[in-house]
């Protein structure tokens, strides 16, 4: 590098001095580093990862048959005998079912929102990097979906389709599509018409891979952020679909659901019938304040 | 197996001395819209040989930026009507079709633009994006790309080079932004080198030396430049020809001493009259009357008319034509002869 063919070092008198010589961290490397000292995103990234663990696990850990009812048993409080977090109507352990439950609730959370990033974020960077009349016909198809409250359309599709889970996913995917699309669309018009996009074609970058890494890059963030925090509508949305009916059927066992059958139990043993609203308030929780951390700690213009 | 060299060596493509290496002749770019039609560009045509600078000079919305832009293609397809003719190299710019224009983007031709922090992407490390660049044209590895992009911040004098590598954009001052986008622009050994405005929005002493940078890696490898700016200063500084601009059209042009010095066209007259350097203290600065024309409605006479001291009823009938006035120099006025006595 020293026969490089600039000498007279004094003609181009530098102002920039040397950077100080602090240590440079790699882009994951300074991610890891604002996390570790994230206490409230670390606890409840450990939790999501429990409840996780929990629902995968749930055979092994679950203590009692989340199906066996008992007649005997029925509408206990909470550690009644063997039964830690006592029985519903039918005399089923709640702890197995809440355990169970976990399956279908994440499930349910999780699918559609994946989905319907990955359909709704196609959408809208199509939309909103060729624009026009194509913007046009997209954003405008949105819209009309957009007319109904969530929930509404939510009941309605999977009304229409009938229950069941499969239904429930199909319904709650097109409930999240328009939003996802929208905030992939703003993103990516405000992001293709600033310099850095028009520098890329002039340096000889085709549509494709300056759509791939320059639009992609500065749309995935907000798209991401705006997904995580989904996930917890998503679980509520689908709980309220099984408290009427429409999503996992009984005897399934799923938090919403749950809910739904011991409401009718709420004089009689309040406290039971209020852990599956937990179970769906913690998991919710979880889920928005860890994407709330990670977009902190992801943010590089930080 | 590695393609790249090292950047010592770099110079540009060798181009017959005698043949210019850019021909633009009688280039006109319309912006078609459905409420109007704007004439941003209306019949320009120049030369550059290869080693050469060519300034454009000229006020906001006089066209030399989307001439520029047309040089490249950069303008957008759909509302843009581009017609004369563009040659680069041995390439009919407006014949190519959109794979060969991504090959001479960023190899034959590249580009500088005026604003070093939204000229980078933010998401994306200095040394990604130039060695983006570098892998696209040369073909090589994203490693060896890596190694060129460290080469090259070397080269436009980036300190502490290997650090600023790894650097996002919003960790650099503006200077060395700007510098990082000149390491980006001549990570192929362009041959023709646009400048938008590149010191524009750097703070004098920044400015200055990126002008000499430019200048010295510019004599260093031997390519041309197209260098756009409104800043006279900076014209003289680093073109060895200006050409001045009014709305869409050349209106003067020459060797930058003659130009400025001994300016023919009034409105040129007027823009070095107008400028800080010659104006004792406290006198007030002679501004050119009146504002620059439509460009949806232009007349059919010489379109500064309106504004000059010394039009008449010809200026105002016909577009005056072009007239030599002196070795290497043009100038579009009617007046040109008389208004140089007038002074």
């Amino acid at each position: 590098m020293t026969d490089m063919s600039i000498g007279n070092a004094s003609l181009l008198r530098l102002a920039e001095e040397e950077a100080p010589a602090t240590k440079v961290r790699s882009y994951w490397q300074m991610v890891g580093y604002r996390l570790r000292y994230d206490y409230v995103t670390l606890f409840f990234a450990a939790l999501i990862i429990a409840i996780v663990l929990m629902s995968i696990f749930a055979p092994w850990i679950a203590p009692k048959d989340p199906y066996k009812t008992s007649m005997a048993f029925r509408l206990k409080p909470i550690a009644f005998r063997d039964f830690w977090l006592g029985t519903d109507e039918l005399g089923r352990d709640i702890l197995s079912r809440l355990i169970y439950g976990g399956r279908m609730s994440l499930l349910m959370g999780l699918v559609p929102v994946v989905i319907a990033t990955f359909i709704g974020g196609t959408l809208g960077v199509i939309a909103g990097f060729i624009g026009g009349s194509v913007n046009m016909m997209i954003m405008r198809t949105m819209d009309v979906f957009y007319a109904f409250p969530s929930i509404l359309l939510a009941v309605a599709i999977s009304g229409a389709m009938g229950g069941g889970m499969v239904n429930g996913m199909v319904a709650l995917t097109l409930v999240f599509i328009p939003p996802l699309c929208r905030i992939a669309e703003t993103a990516t018009t405000q992001v293709r018409n600033l310099d850095f996009v028009e520098a890329a074609r002039a340096s000889g970058g085709s549509t494709l891979s300056i759509v791939g890494t320059h639009i992609l890059g500065n749309v995935l963030g907000p798209i991401f952020i705006y997904a995580s925090g989904l996930v917890s509508v998503s679980i509520l949305i689908a709980s309220g679909l099984s408290f009427l009916g429409l999503g996992v059927e009984p005897p399934n066992p799923d938090w919403g659901l749950m809910l739904s059958t011991l409401r009718q139990s709420i004089y009689v043993n309040p406290i039971v019938c209020a852990l599956p609203g937990a179970m769906i308030f913690i998991t919710s929780l979880s889920f928005n304040l860890v994407s709330d951390g990670l977009r902190q700690a992801m943010d590089v213009r930080m | 197996m590695t393609k790249i060299s090292p950047v010592s060596t770099l110079s540009a493509a060798p181009v017959s001395a005698l043949q210019p290496l850019v021909e633009v002749e009688n280039l006109t770019v319309k912006f078609v819209s459905r409420e109007a039609t704007v004439n941003a560009v209306n019949g320009v045509s120049f030369v550059i040989n290869p080693g050469e600078v060519l300034c454009i000079i000229g006020e906001s919305g006089s066209g030399k930026s989307v001439t520029m832009r047309a040089l490249m293609r950069l303008l957008p397809m759909n509302k843009t009507r581009i017609g004369g003719h563009m040659r680069v190299g041995e390439h009919e710019i407006l014949k190519l079709t959109d794979r060969q224009l991504s090959t001479i983007r960023g190899s034959t031709i590249s580009m500088i633009f005026q604003e070093p922090m939204t000229a980078l992407d933010p998401v994306y490390t200095i040394g990604h994006q130039i060695a983006e660049t570098v892998v696209r044209h040369e073909g090589c590895s994203y490693a060896d790309g890596m190694k060129r992009a460290l080469e090259l911040l070397e080269f436009v004098k980036v300190p502490s080079a290997e650090r600023r590598l790894k650097a996002f954009p919003h960790e650099l001052s503006g200077g060395l932004r700007q510098r990082a986008m000149i390491a980006m622009a001549l990570s192929c050994r362009p041959s023709l080198l646009l400048a938008d405005e590149p010191t524009t929005a750097l703070d004098a002493t920044v400015q200055i030396q990126v002008l000499v940078l430019l200048r010295k890696l510019q004599v260093d490898m031997g390519m041309s430049m197209i260098f756009v700016t409104h800043d006279l200063g900076v014209a003289a500084q680093i073109a060895d020809r200006v050409a001045v601009m009014y709305a869409g059209r050349i209106i003067e042009s020459g060797p930058v001493k003659d130009v400025l010095m001994n300016p023919q066209h009034p409105y040129t007259r007027g823009m070095l009259a107008s400028s800080v350097h010659s104006a004792t203290r406290g006198e007030d600065i002679e501004a050119i009357p009146g504002s620059p024309p439509d460009m949806r409605r232009l007349s059919s006479g010489c379109a500064f008319a309106p504004r000059c001291a010394y039009a008449d009823d010809a200026c105002r009938a016909a577009i005056p034509p072009e007239t030599v006035p002196g070795p290497g120099r043009t100038v579009c006025c009617f007046k040109a002869g008389a208004t140089a006595l007038a002074s």
